[in-house]
């Protein structure tokens, strides 16, 4: 390229403020027993810092092409880093209600923010291999982090057991596409693959796709998610069912077009497989859910189909569409999370749909909120949840993948049925008893993005939309 | 600047927030804050109810485009774009006069949770303004569809003793088919790359593509209607709902199908609404003959008042898809008398319901014997509903038969009986309420229409007689728009 070319220390400067925080705060954290207000503050200092400098740094290459920082990673690093900001108060007020103080929460969450911001600058199969570790093992230990719950444990070995499995299929896979490649850089394998990949190599692209579709917890890699819902303490919920699904969708974009863009018309079937059983099992296994975090995990489920179908579109249209998605059902998934963390009743967690019976007469307001998202996750308009269905449907229809479009669509009213039951549940049945004063940063945030769900985003989109093209132009270029 | 129209539609949410602020100052839901929402309530359904007045005065009759239009670029190729024509103009006057009528009957029979009823209510009312406004696909399709949730919540909160169960499937039988319209909203925006009702009422679609496109839009304004054999949605959400949401229910929600019909599958897909025509003419049919048999067998009021609205409907979407002239203006008629018909009909219920909480028609017989003064009242509107000249009832039933004789002579006929049917149902209900001896000592302590009710029935019983006997005030208003409609289908088909 003829333009100077930033250096490596700038184009990392996001990560490599992550990396030297975390290891600060752990020495800090080490030395101080029992960590405070200002700890917590530092940790949401650093993610801050990194989402400025990764907004306003430079563009460009690092780490012989491992790194790449274009616009759809900033998009990503940006939602990644403000979200993980955001879970650091919620999930500390939320521990120190139940009297636990552990000053490795904030830890994990910057190492997990970590992993997540390589993810999405991932350019080659090693950097990708290593972001998804990193990030998926801070993700293993916050599931089990509840030490004095049984069900925390059994979610973060679950998690753990099953996320080695996919990691050992990812890296099969990524050891094949070398193997025919011949390199694992993601130009490299594009150069290889432009008429299509091989059989082995189409073998090794399947195996890498499942790897990730586990993090993504699309169908039929879909098993863990409700039980580490279920178990996990509900801030930490809120935080991996959020940004590490936006990390992995940027990141499986960049793979299937940067890497197989070529092979297109092979990995297409894949995605457009997974994403309508995703939406299938997430629209029927739900009806039958009684625990709002499992709902809520099979909601994920079927949102998850729904980007999937964007990606499948292809094309800047279809991953921008993709990206518009995530970035909203990332507010989404957020605040509904901060809502359960917010709310409890005799210092126990609501989690079964009873404990939320006639909660519009005793939290009207966090009712209106957690309304707002299933709301939206349904799909209804004017809510965030129809606009992300909008981009989706539109890359959809325009790919000529019509019957896909509509089979989704169909799937999302089967869906209304249980969004509808939560809402019923908080509107019309009688209240069963008084619940505890909400925290106040949980509900903050709650009610700050159940306002961006609706009006909100109505306002934002308006620099979403060229933001998240410009972004997709970005990932859907070689 | 904000514009005429926006103001208009927007202006209930004005109250919500004024309603919010009081909940808010208030700490409590006490008696003092659920009058207080009441007076704010009506207050700005009157005020809206004024402003559309100023829109009806400032609305060009002699023009066939549309008027007062905003449009104002939004993202992604959309636009807030709002506009009105004759068709639509009257809708947004009928929704404005309705709502305070609502708000009204509902002053005694709404004890709990006022504010938020109230607030349903205003959002639903904002709500259907902007659906009868919106120019862009999905400005409509973001007003048509955000009404499901008010009235799930007014349906399910407030309503009868199987409420949850009309409230979902109310909200389930309308989200399945305005899903299938949000498909076909998305595909014609790839296709025609806008999404400007005014630009693709001009954009012609290949045949092919139409019949798809209509029979998704077919599938939305069929359930909202509703048509026979989708309606099993509508006898259930009126039994449940409260007399104020079955007033809004049947007086503007079911008229949104209908105003579909007319703005997108008419002009939009015009081969495709000529070739279906004969499917839509025998579904017309049968749900007017066949739900006026079914109505007459009817033990609960609220039911019998709901299979009769099917029928009604029937004469409207036949009228429609006639495409003439008389068709067209009979079916924008009909549509409004039923608006008001149908209205005060669910009023009269929720007369003796709030005195007697039951709706068996059985309970009832010799009430004129107690209530005159209801009974003169509720005569009026059965004899509208009946269809009898000098009532509104009539012209626009007369008119749709008189625009589909020419498109389908058989149609016509089978739906004449029809006229008959209704004659038939309405007048037994009449008789076994109002006539014949008080046999239930239950009613003997049943007291007569009070000045609050009499206050509401008085702008219906006006509305109703002048429509009657003075139809052209509704025709002057619509005919430009209408003829407009009818000669673009005709141009297109050749018929």
């Amino acid at each position: 390229m003829p333009m100077i070319a930033p250096s490596t220390q700038s184009l990392s400067l996001p990560e490599l403020i992550l990396a030297f925080s975390s290891v600060a705060l752990l020495i800090w954290g080490a030395f101080q027993k029992k960590p405070g207000a200002v700890f917590n503050a530092a940790a949401v200092a650093a993610l801050i810092a990194a989402a400025i400098v990764s907004a306003t740094g430079p563009l460009g290459r690092a780490f012989d092409g491992g790194l790449i920082v274009d616009a759809g990673a900033v998009l990503g690093k940006l939602v990644i880093y403000l979200a993980s900001a955001v879970a650091i108060p919620l999930g500390d007020h939320w521990f120190r209600r139940r009297g636990i103080v552990r000053f490795e929460f904030p830890v994990l969450v910057i190492l997990a923010a970590l992993g997540m911001g390589m993810m999405v600058s991932a350019g080659d199969l090693i950097a990708l291999y290593i972001s998804i570790e990193l990030q998926s093992l801070a993700l293993y230990v916050l599931a089990a982090s509840r030490t004095d719950d049984e069900k925390s444990s059994e979610a973060g070995l679950k998690y753990f057991v099953l996320g080695a499995l996919s990691s050992g299929i990812l890296l099969y896979g990524a050891s094949l596409i070398y193997g025919f490649a011949g390199s694992t850089h993601f130009d490299v394998i594009a150069a290889s693959m432009t008429h299509g990949a091989g059989p082995g190599a189409l073998f090794g692209l399947v195996f890498l796709i499942c790897g990730i579709a586990f993090k993504v917890s699309a169908a039929p890699f879909h098993m863990w998610t409700p039980d580490v819902y279920e178990g996990a303490p509900t801030p930490v919920v809120g935080f991996f069912a959020g940004a590490p699904k936006l990390a992995a969708m940027i990141l499986l974009a960049r793979v299937l077009t940067q890497a197989f863009g070529g092979a297109i018309e092979q990995w297409r079937q894949v995605i457009v497989a997974m994403a309508l059983i995703s939406v299938a099992v997430g629209a029927f296994a739900g009806l039958a859910q009684k625990d709002v975090k499992r709902l809520w995990a099979y909601s994920s489920i079927a949102g998850i189909g729904y980007a999937l179908i964007g990606l499948a579109a292809g094309g800047v249209v279809g991953i921008q569409s993709m990206l518009v998605f995530m970035v909203l059902y990332v507010v989404d998934v957020t605040g509904f999370f901060a809502c359960l963390t917010a709310l409890s009743r005799d210092g126990k967690p609501m989690q079964t749909f009873d404990d939320f019976a006639g909660l519009a007469r005793e939290r009207p307001g966090m009712a209106v909120a957690m309304t707002f998202f299933s709301l939206s996750a349904l799909g209804l308009p004017p809510f965030s949840g129809l606009w992300a269905k909008y981009y989706v449907f539109k890359a959809a229809l325009g790919a000529g993948l019509a019957p896909v479009a509509v089979a989704a669509l169909i799937g999302s009213v089967v869906a209304a049925f249980y969004y509808l039951k939560l809402i019923k549940t908080m509107w019309f049945d009688s209240a069963v008893g008084p619940t505890d004063t909400p925290t106040r940063s949980a509900s903050l945030v709650g009610y700050a993005c159940a306002l961006f769900a609706f009006p909100g985003v109505l306002a934002a989109l308006i620099w979403l939309d060229p933001w998240a093209h410009a972004a997709a132009v970005a990932l859907a270029t070689r | 600047m904000i514009g005429l129209l926006s103001l208009t539609s927007f202006a209930p949410l004005i109250g919500v927030a004024a309603i919010l602020l009081l909940r808010m100052l208030a700490k409590t839901e006490d008696a003092r804050t659920a009058t207080l929402t009441k007076w704010i309530a009506l207050a700005t359904t009157l005020a809206t109810l004024a402003l559309s007045a100023v829109v009806l005065a400032n609305f060009d009759a002699r023009q066939t485009g549309f008027q007062m239009v905003e449009d104002t670029p939004w993202f992604a190729g959309l636009h807030y774009h709002m506009g009105i024509d004759g068709i639509s103009v009257l809708f947004v006057l009928l929704t404005a006069f309705l709502m305070p009528i609502c708000i009204l009957a509902s002053w005694k029979s709404i004890e709990t949770r006022v504010v938020e009823y109230m607030i349903a209510f205003l959002v639903l009312e904002s709500l259907v303004i902007g659906v009868f406004c919106a120019l862009d696909l999905l400005v409509f399709y973001l007003f048509f569809e955000a009404q499901l949730v008010p009235m799930f919540l007014i349906i399910g909160i407030w309503g009868g003793k199987r409420r949850v169960y009309a409230a979902f499937k109310f909200f389930l039988y309308t989200l399945l088919g305005s899903v299938l319209m949000l498909a076909a909203i998305l595909a014609m925006i790839g296709i025609a790359h806008t999404s400007s009702i005014p630009e693709l009422m001009t954009y012609k679609f290949s045949s092919g593509v139409q019949t798809w496109l209509w029979l998704a839009f077919f599938a939305s304004f069929a359930v909202k209607m509703p048509m026979w054999p989708v309606h099993t949605w509508l006898p259930d959400a009126h039994v449940e709902a409260p007399t104020a949401g079955s007033v809004i229910l049947a007086g503007i929600l079911l008229k949104m199908g209908g105003y579909g019909f007319m703005r997108f599958s008419l002009p939009m897909f015009p081969h495709a609404s000529a070739q279906f025509a004969p499917t839509v003419f025998a579904l017309s049919a049968i749900a007017i003959v066949y739900t006026s048999l079914v109505a007459y067998r009817q033990t609960d009021m609220k039911k019998l008042i709901a299979y009769s609205s099917v029928a009604h409907m029937g004469f409207v979407t036949m009228g429609i898809f006639s495409g003439t002239l008389q068709g067209e203006q009979g079916a924008l008629f009909q549509m409004l008398s039923h608006g008001v018909i149908s209205g005060a009909l669910f009023l009269c219920v929720g007369v003796v319901y709030d005195r007697m909480h039951t709706r068996e028609i059985a309970f009832y017989g010799g009430v004129v014997k107690l209530m005159p003064l209801y009974a003169a009242v509720f005569m009026l509107f059965t004899m509208g509903n009946v269809g009898l000249p000098g009532t509104s009832g009539f012209v626009g039933e007369i008119l749709t038969l008189t625009g589909t004789y020419r498109a389908s002579t058989w149609t016509a006929i089978v739906a004449a009986s029809g006229m008959i049917l209704s004659a038939v149902y309405a007048l037994t209900l009449y008789r076994r309420i109002v006539f014949g001896e008080v046999t239930n000592p239950a009613l003997n302590g049943i007291t007569d229409m009070n000045s609050r009710e009499i206050l509401i029935f008085l702008p219906l019983i006006a509305g109703t007689l002048i429509l009657g006997l003075h139809p052209s005030l509704v025709f002057d208003v619509t005919n430009a728009s209408a003829a407009h409609l009818a000669d673009a289908f005709h141009a297109a088909t050749g018929r």
